[in-house]
């Protein structure tokens, strides 16, 4: 293989790597805060793009995103609200039950709003077959686009979780949801707010990169899929080895077309998935304080 | 200060605190003692909110806040240092410290470096270990961070559940000159220990809380002379020795 043919897998492999980073952060933020996987997170990332492609045909492109992402940030709060506020001390099987079937009614009603057709955003800066040269490698600018715009999300996320006062308190509920409230947090709102981000940067995630991979009513599963496995991979409740997990899983991905027929590229993340499950079951749910001692 | 009558809590259907009343006066250091599982966590936990009463009133300041959740007691200024010290283990000493002045709300964070500096001077072993994790500190030093964080509040009323539970002689006596401190600037506590000799002698009044009742109350020193507080609570068997 040439180097030049390396690079560009390699650049594939970043791309879709990042966007799964970008899901599994999304768990992480949810699971941190309450112990709850949402397996909802993946109709997140379809909901953005799908309502930014809507609104792409009555207004120009960034208002659309960024009407898009608040409005699926509403939608995550609502269904915090309507689906999640009101358990008390839900079984964790419960939840996964739940938010399972929170993702297949979502799907069904975009199913019913924009039909099977397959849509996308148009590429934010040039066309399909415009390219910028980097080094050796020729990249479509939209890759550039994913790659910025999720990176700086994390980097805004680190911020914020660290320097703030609102996201050290979800930091705090994280670490010890009792000793918060005696510290008159309100939990509950935490809760809230954690659902709004992840739906928030799920969303602008599906927005970016829409024109390279397109939208479809059914593209949250295997987001979410790829997202939990990228979570587990970097230990749950941790963002950055989450970045450096999906990239990871990104290449592999790319790479698998050399050694297997392209339609087992998503076989992989299941593999590893069930790798890990069989190697330490017990770092999933297992442990609550070990995994109360992770950061975000 | 701290009005408390004919309170019950529990479990579910497991009554704990079954008819329980008290008081605490302004400036006072007050102690419940008594057995493990005698419900004293309960009480407390049910005072600050964390564990709804099931009947009874808890009046604070004048204020009825029965029924009112954790966050909002303890921005009337009535903290709890719970039991176990559950300090945010992840988050730094300073972290810690600033989430302790959530309860004030927005006026607090302008001079929250400030107020800082003021618990430090109190724990200066804790500004030694500003950006260390909490979860890394000792446990004496884990209390003191608790103890410092309920400060941050500037509460009025301060309710500290054990906490010389699992500490070394030494410590635990440093933690109870520090409360004698807090009371001499002004603050007033409710404290429940097990530790009921050093409680009982730096405090005014003193609770005996057996299976969810009050059996006992009175002034600390004559709680100190009870034979039955002697035997049970501080390993005195009057009636053995007076036989021998
Ligand atoms: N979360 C809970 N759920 C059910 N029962 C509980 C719970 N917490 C405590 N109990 C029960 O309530 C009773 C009183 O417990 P509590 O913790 O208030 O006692 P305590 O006086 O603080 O004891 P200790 O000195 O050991 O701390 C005990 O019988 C205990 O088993
Ligand atoms: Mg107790």
């Amino acid at each position: 293989m040439g180097v030049e043919l390396f690079l560009q897998y390699i650049a594939a492999g970043v791309t879709y790597g990042i966007i799964y980073a970008i899901v599994a952060i999304g768990f992480n933020i949810i699971y941190n805060t309450t112990g709850i996987i949402n397996f909802a997170q993946g109709e997140f990332v379809m909901l953005g793009s799908m309502i930014a492609i809507s609104l792409h045909g009555v207004m120009p492109l960034l208002p659309s995103i960024v009407l898009a992402s608040v409005v699926t940030m509403f939608i995550g709060a609502l269904i915090e609200v309507l689906f999640i506020r009101w358990l008390k001390s839900p079984t964790v099987l419960r939840m996964i039950i739940i938010t399972i079937g929170l993702s297949i009614l979502i799907r069904e009603l975009a199913l019913s709003i924009w039909g099977e057709g397959v849509r996308a955003l148009p590429y934010f800066t040039g066309n399909e077959v415009s390219s910028v040269e980097i080094g050796m490698i020729r990249i479509s600018p939209q890759v550039l686009w994913v790659v910025g715009v999720c990176l700086f999300m994390v980097a805004v996320l680190q911020g914020f979780f660290h320097f703030t006062l609102l996201g050290r308190k979800m930091r705090a509920c994280a670490a010890n949801p009792v000793a918060a409230r005696l510290c008159g947090i309100n939990t509950k709102n935490m809760v809230t707010l954690s659902f709004m981000l992840s739906a928030l940067i799920g969303a602008v995630a599906g927005c970016v990169v829409s024109p390279i991979t397109y939208s479809q009513y059914n593209m949250g599963t295997g987001l979410a899929i790829k997202g939990f496995t990228v979570a587990i991979l970097g230990g749950l409740g941790n963002s950055l080895a989450a970045l450096g997990g999906g990239i990871v899983l990104g290449i592999l991905e790319s790479f698998s077309v050399w050694f297997m027929p392209s339609a087992y590229k998503d076989a992989i993340s299941i593999a590893i998935l069930l790798v890990i499950l069989f190697v330490r079951p017990s770092g999933l749910f297992g442990s609550k304080e070990r995994m109360a001692l992770k950061e975000f | 200060m701290l009005r408390i009558i004919n309170l019950e809590s529990g479990y579910g259907s497991l009554r704990v605190i079954r008819g329980v009343s008290l008081h605490v006066n302004p400036g006072e250091i007050v102690t419940i003692i008594g057995a493990n599982g005698a419900g004293k966590t309960t009480l407390l936990n049910t005072i600050s909110g964390l564990i709804r009463a099931t009947s009874g009133r808890i009046i604070f300041d004048s204020r009825d806040v029965t029924g009112l959740a954790a966050e909002k007691v303890v921005s009337l200024g009535c903290v709890l240092v719970p039991e176990g010290r559950q300090v945010f283990s992840t988050m730094t000493v300073k972290e810690n410290l600033l989430l302790g002045a959530c309860p004030r709300g927005k006026r607090a964070a302008g001079r929250a470096d400030k107020d800082i500096e003021r618990v430090y001077n109190i724990f200066p072993r804790l500004r030694e270990r500003h950006n260390q994790l909490a979860g890394t500190l000792s446990g004496g030093e884990q209390q003191m961070l608790a103890i410092a964080r309920a400060l941050m509040s500037d509460p009025r009323l301060i309710m500290m559940d054990e906490p010389s539970m699992g500490l070394a002689p030494v410590i635990v006596r440093e933690i109870f000159g520090i409360i004698s401190r807090l009371r001499r600037e002004g603050k007033t506590l409710l404290l429940v220990e097990q530790n009921a000799r050093m409680a009982l002698g730096i405090s005014d009044r003193g609770y005996v809380l057996e299976t969810g009742r009050i059996v006992l109350q009175g002034p600390s020193e004559d709680l100190l002379q009870n034979r039955d507080v002697q035997r049970a609570y501080l390993g005195r068997d009057l009636d053995a020795e007076i036989r021998l």
